[in-house]
């Protein structure tokens, strides 16, 4: 039983067409991660499954009924989306934002319950911005504001999450502690997590469901990332030769480019100066 | 921030924008008290108040429940629809410049009032009437023009602008058809003032706010979080396009309304969410905060210019105008140099 599936979506933007015929499960419990080159359309389709972007044909079904069909406040106590890019509003200090995180659960008359509270003050600890919580959102970095987002994701206390790219501007420490989080949620949780990450060898890491997109091509492979990465998979889809073997650390698939292969330009070495 | 919590309500409010709606509210008072016993016939306090159970002679019942009083209510009532009208789409739009008088609704209101009064020298429901419809049909102009897959805000004021500009050419057209004092009777509206206004005017904005005002407030929390961008407010379960559309109905309403009943009035909805802004120290737009600020900033300007320029009876307007006028400037050189582009 999976409570998320697309059944033969096509997704277009007005004249473009982005994929067509893409039928995608997203098994209950997993941490499932899109990866695939740029503009081949993962926000797209993270979009179409968190309802921002109707399908031109097919339909997002959740817990077997049509996405469309719910009212979207219901949707948002169930799922959750953290976009690729959001505007944070002029002024507005961490702490606020991250409680805007609560807006479905809240009515007219119960704006800020204990639970609300509690579950802000949940999602700040967890991902670390709690001291940054009277500072304004405009201020932060790259990293922290990324956090921050984050954090207003999670407090918003949805079984499923889905996540664009959710290690962007973030450090390799960072990067590391926001993917052992979201496996954290995962495992302890019970969660459902869709991730779009850049990163193979951290999609093979964490994932358990990788689903593999090409550009005109739709879905590639989904499947357990041990059996579907092949060195031949990543130079179909990104057009890079490499080697993959066993990730020393976990015995998960590691993508190794192979070395550069000289080609000789016109005879002469570029200058540095040139190479600028 | 406090909390709040008793049984199963539960709240939490900036003391910041609590006490910044107090001393609006008291200012707002004190503005009221001195309007109602100053001008041409003094009265006390203690007057004015005898007047309200029935209890004052002729004259000053006259002045106060006639005179005085109806012109204070529609001042203070115009200006919150109006700065209720330009916070909700300044915030919408999230650009400052977005407000009812510079998108071209103002001049669409006009259009229809001045075409009532030159063309057909309509009384003053008349041209309420087809100041109403003119405004509604030229904010529905605009908003589908700037339509495309949702309202992008730069297009919606650019495309308000010139529709503003092309209304303001047919208002001038018409005016030069006009007899002489057709183009008095236009000019003087076109101005915007509280001049001769009773309780005609006052029950009419009344309305419009009784109605209109619970439902920008209701819309107000989910307007908040449209200003996060759309695919986020959806994300938080906020049915993106029908609140716009109720949003824009709102504030187009309460635009139409107050100009009808006012004339064409500048500046109070630029600025009165600004400053309203500014002084809550609020991340979301404020609603009540700019309601109550526009509320005082035109009873404001109508007390200078009744009290400043006594013999001729100047359209508040002007006052408006002159204040709001600086106050862009102020607004645009300091938000430019900080090259923001809120
Ligand atoms: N709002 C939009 N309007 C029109 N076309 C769009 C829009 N968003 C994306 N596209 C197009 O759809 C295609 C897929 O875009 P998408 O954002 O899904 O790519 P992506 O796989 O997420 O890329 P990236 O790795 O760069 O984030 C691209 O060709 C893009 O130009
Ligand atoms: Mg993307």
């Amino acid at each position: 039983m999976t409570r998320l599936r697309g059944e033969d979506l096509t997704l277009a933007y007005d004249e473009r067409v982005v994929a067509t015929g893409l039928d995608v499960a997203v098994p209950d419990g997993s941490f499932t991660v899109i990866v695939g080159p740029n503009a081949c359309g993962k926000s797209t389709l993270l979009k179409a499954l968190a309802r921002m972007l109707k399908p031109r044909a097919g339909a997002v079904l959740l817990d077997g009924k049509a996405i469309s069909s719910y009212r979207s406040k219901d949707v948002a106590r169930l799922l959750g989306l953290l976009p690729q890019t959001s505007i944070a509003p002029g002024g507005i200090t961490t702490g606020e934002l991250v409680a805007r995180g609560r807006y479905p659960h809240q009515r007219v008359l119960r704006q800020w319950s204990v639970q609300d509270e509690a579950a802000v003050d949940r999602a700040m600890e967890l991902t670390g911005v709690r001291e940054l919580a009277d500072r304004p959102v405009d201020e932060l970095s790259g990293g922290q504001r990324q956090r921050v987002w984050l954090a207003m994701v999670l407090a918003q206390q949805t079984s499923i999450l889905l996540l664009d790219e959710p290690t962007t501007f973030l450090d390799i420490a960072h990067q590391v502690e926001v993917l052992d989080l979201c496996a954290d949620l995962h495992e302890d949780g019970g969660h459902t997590l869709v991730a779009v990450l850049h990163d193979l060898n951290q999609a093979c890491r964490y994932a358990t469901h990788l689903i593999v997109m090409k550009p005109g091509r739709g879905i590639v492979a989904q499947g357990d990332p041990a059996d579907i990465v092949t060195a031949e998979l990543v130079r179909d889809v990104f057009g890079l030769p490499c080697r993959v073997i066993d990730d020393p650390e976990t015995g998960t698939p590691l993508v190794v480019p192979l070395r550069r292969q000289r080609v000789a330009v016109g005879g002469t070495a570029p200058q540095l100066s040139q190479v600028d | 921030m406090k909390t709040i919590r008793t049984g199963p309500l539960s709240l939490r409010v900036s003391e910041r924008a609590v006490l910044t709606c107090l001393a609006v509210a008291a200012l707002t008072a004190v503005t009221a008290v001195t309007t109602m016993v100053t001008g041409d016939f003094p009265l006390t306090v203690g007057e004015v108040l005898s007047t309200f159970v029935g209890q004052g002679d002729g004259a000053s019942e006259f002045v106060v429940l006639t005179l005085r009083l109806p012109r204070l209510l529609t001042g203070l009532l115009v200006g919150a629809a109006l700065a209720l009208s330009g916070a909700i789409l300044q915030s919408l739009s999230r650009n400052p410049l977005a407000s009812p008088d510079i998108i071209g609704f103002t001049q669409g209101s006009a259009t229809g009032a001045i075409a009532v009064i030159v063309l057909f020298q309509g009384g003053m429901t008349a041209v309420a009437t087809g100041s109403a419809v003119t405004g509604l049909l030229t904010s529905a102009a605009v908003y589908l023009l700037a339509l495309k897959r949702g309202v992008q805000s730069s297009r919606l004021v650019l495309i308000g602008i010139g529709v503003s500009a092309m209304m303001l050419s047919v208002n001038s057209y018409l005016i030069t058809r006009a007899t002489l004092e057709g183009a008095l009777a236009a000019q003087a509206w076109l101005v915007g003032g509280l001049n001769n206004r009773g309780w005609d005017h006052v029950r009419v904005i009344a309305a419009a706010l009784a109605v209109l005002l619970p439902c920008a407030l209701w819309l107000g929390r989910r307007l908040a979080l449209l200003e996060m961008g759309d695919t986020a407010a959806t994300g938080l379960g906020v049915d993106v396009e029908r609140t716009r559309l109720a949003l824009l109905a709102v504030a187009v309403g309460l635009a139409a309304v107050a100009t009808a009943v006012a004339g064409p009035i500048t500046f109070v909805a630029l600025a009165a969410p600004q400053l309203a802004r500014r002084l809550t120290g609020a991340s979301g737009p404020g609603l009540a905060a700019a309601a109550l600020v526009g509320g005082l900033l035109l009873v404001v300007g109508d007390l200078a210019v009744q009290r400043l320029f006594p013999t001729t009876p100047l359209p508040v307007g002007i006052a408006t105008g002159a204040i709001g006028g600086l106050y862009l400037v102020w607004l645009l050189a300091t938000e430019w140099r900080k090259g923001s582009t809120r």
